[in-house]
């Protein structure tokens, strides 16, 4: 495993107007790497991986994702996002576009891909999500699990280096979720580099080589996995764990 | 609903709507008042014309909307003027609807300079009437741009009208879900990649009952360039009323020609929208 960081975040600060959303925080993903992100509602989970592709803009501190300086206003956005996907919670797939056009349209529009090309690519991540079927449907007409699996592979078909997920199972009824993580494990034994914010602490276990805990906008706790289930550092971390695992 | 059983419940019964509104709402009632309303005022005009003594010529108003003639069918001139306000009017609409994606897309630019552009020019169309505006770009930017009455024309009602319709596609741009921004933002695409691939296709949906309306208001509208008078619906309307001093007749007749093209708009557009929200 290339042990050189391909995510360097040092001292990030984070203000939502007077709020303090993120507070110091450092962290650093490697090539390859999985780290799973937990931590009670509002500890700044979302903000933080937010800021990696730009869609916030942290307030002071360095970040780096793929060897690209990320700061407001930067020119290299556009050329950050290309390398780095992300899953939202809610889908957000294109409802206007069929599930193939919702596929295809970053990587003919952003990468100026050939539609031949990139329909070829297309129905091969469909097929590794496993819904070649549901190419001429509409976002709409999809379970929610089925939606997520499409969602993934939007991301996947523009070929990025790190994939970003907030929370995909959490929209999904219960019988959907595993269909869904089964394909992030899948994702995952390829070797894709994943930063995955989630409570499915099974999955956790399965994929993870690094655990963050989060509160009130601070990192608490990196470790791996082991060492983070078995016997977590702090009492507060060790308190969310119990409640999340009683279920 | 469990709120209103219990407000049934505590509170005073629902009242049942009162006898003489019961009976009015029922379909017979309703039908025959409507026609003796409309009978009135009908018989009301009609009857007051014949105590003027207007003389009625109802059979000279067809050969103005067609005519058979020995070369054969010919459009009328009322139909003739009815293609010209068509054409007008569509040309307007598709300036106005440029302007007004301009302007919306301005005000939703977050720069000040484009926000401030986009409400100073806003108030001003707002606040300047159809009228005062036709005879500013005829009368004043017409000679110094060299503008002919045609162009003037369409120039005023498209400026008119790209005010209401910036707001049209403002509401329309910001009914769709700050999750599909960010998604777009996320596959790379740019705003304006954005705006022309993801959002403005789902704005269309809520626009299009809106801007509907817009084209209607438009092509009523579009009478008052009769004033400096440039050929069309009205303009012809009343060249026919001064050589035939028909004006009943006439007007009657325009109105009536205004009013099917304007109602097989909002039909045809009608059932447009359910096509669009079967598809989805
Ligand atoms: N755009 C925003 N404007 C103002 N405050 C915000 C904004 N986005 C997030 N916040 C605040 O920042 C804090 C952290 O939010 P964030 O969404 O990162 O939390 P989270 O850990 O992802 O929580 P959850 O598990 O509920 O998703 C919250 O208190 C939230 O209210
Ligand atoms: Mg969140």
């Amino acid at each position: 495993m290339d042990s050189q960081p391909i995510i360097e975040a040092r001292n990030l600060d984070k203000f939502f107007g007077k709020f303090h959303a993120l507070k110091d925080v450092s962290i650093s993903v490697r090539q390859g790497e999985r780290v799973v992100v937990c931590g009670p509602s509002g500890s700044g989970k979302s903000t933080l991986i937010r800021c990696f592709n730009a869609l916030e803009s942290h307030s002071s501190g360095t970040l780096v994702v793929d060897g690209i300086e990320v700061f407001e206003g930067s020119k290299d956005v556009r050329k950050l996002r290309q390398e780095v996907g992300m899953v939202f919670q809610q889908f957000n797939l294109f409802p206007h576009l069929t599930v193939l056009e919702n596929l295809m349209i970053g990587p003919m529009k952003v990468r100026k891909v050939s539609r031949d090309q990139a329909e070829r690519t297309a129905r091969t991540y469909l097929d590794r999500v496993h819904i070649p079927e549901q190419a001429e449907k509409y976002p709409a007409q999809l379970s929610g699990g089925q939606q997520q699996r499409v969602a993934i592979a939007r991301s996947l078909c523009m070929e990025t280096r790190i994939m970003l997920f907030d929370e995909p199972t959490s929209a999904l009824d219960p019988e959907m979720i595993n269909e869904v993580l089964d394909v992030m494990v899948e994702l995952a034994e390829t070797g894709m580099t994943m930063v995955v914010v989630t409570h499915e602490m099974g999955f956790a276990r399965k994929v993870a080589d690094t655990m963050v805990f989060m509160e009130e906008g601070r990192i608490v706790e990196v470790a791996p996995p082991d060492q983070f289930f078995t016997a977590p550092a702090s009492d507060r971390c060790r308190m969310f764990l119990a409640q999340i695992l009683e279920h | 609903m469990a709120l209103s059983e219990t407000a049934g419940l505590r509170g005073p019964p629902i009242p049942k709507p009162p006898v003489h509104q019961q009976v009015l709402n029922s379909v017979p009632v309703a039908v025959a008042i409507y026609a003796i309303v409309v009978g009135l005022i009908v018989y009301g005009s009609f009857a007051g014309a014949q105590n003027m003594g207007y003389n009625w010529q109802w059979y000279r108003v067809p050969q103005y909307l067609y005519s058979f003639t020995d070369d054969g069918f010919q459009w009328g001139e009322i139909s003739v003027g009815l293609v010209a306000t068509i054409r007008l009017s569509v040309l307007s609409f598709a300036l106005a609807t440029f302007l007004g994606l301009v302007v919306a897309l301005l005000r939703l630019s977050g720069l000040v300079v484009g926000s401030a552009v986009a409400v100073a020019y806003l108030e001003l169309i707002r606040n300047i009437p159809l009228l005062v505006l036709l005879y500013l770009f005829y009368y004043v930017l017409g000679p110094i741009f060299g503008l002919d009455r045609y162009v003037a024309s369409i120039l005023t009602l498209a400026v008119f009208h790209s005010a209401l319709i910036s707001e049209i596609f403002r509401a329309g741009i910001n009914a769709v879900a700050v999750g599909q921004w960010e998604a777009a933002k996320s596959i790379g695409m740019s705003t304006g990649q954005a705006y022309r691939y993801i959002i403005l296709p789902q704005s269309v949906r809520f626009m299009l009952p809106p801007m509907t309306g817009e084209m209607v208001h438009l092509i009523k509208s579009s009478a008052i360039v009769s004033v400096i008078a440039v050929a069309e619906l009205t303009t012809i309307g009343r060249n026919i009323i001064s050589d035939t001093y028909m004006s009943f007749e006439i007007w009657f007749t325009i109105a009536a020609v205004y009013m099917v093209v304007t109602l097989i708009l909002s039909v045809g557009v009608s059932f447009l929208e359910r096509k669009f929200t079967v598809d989805q």
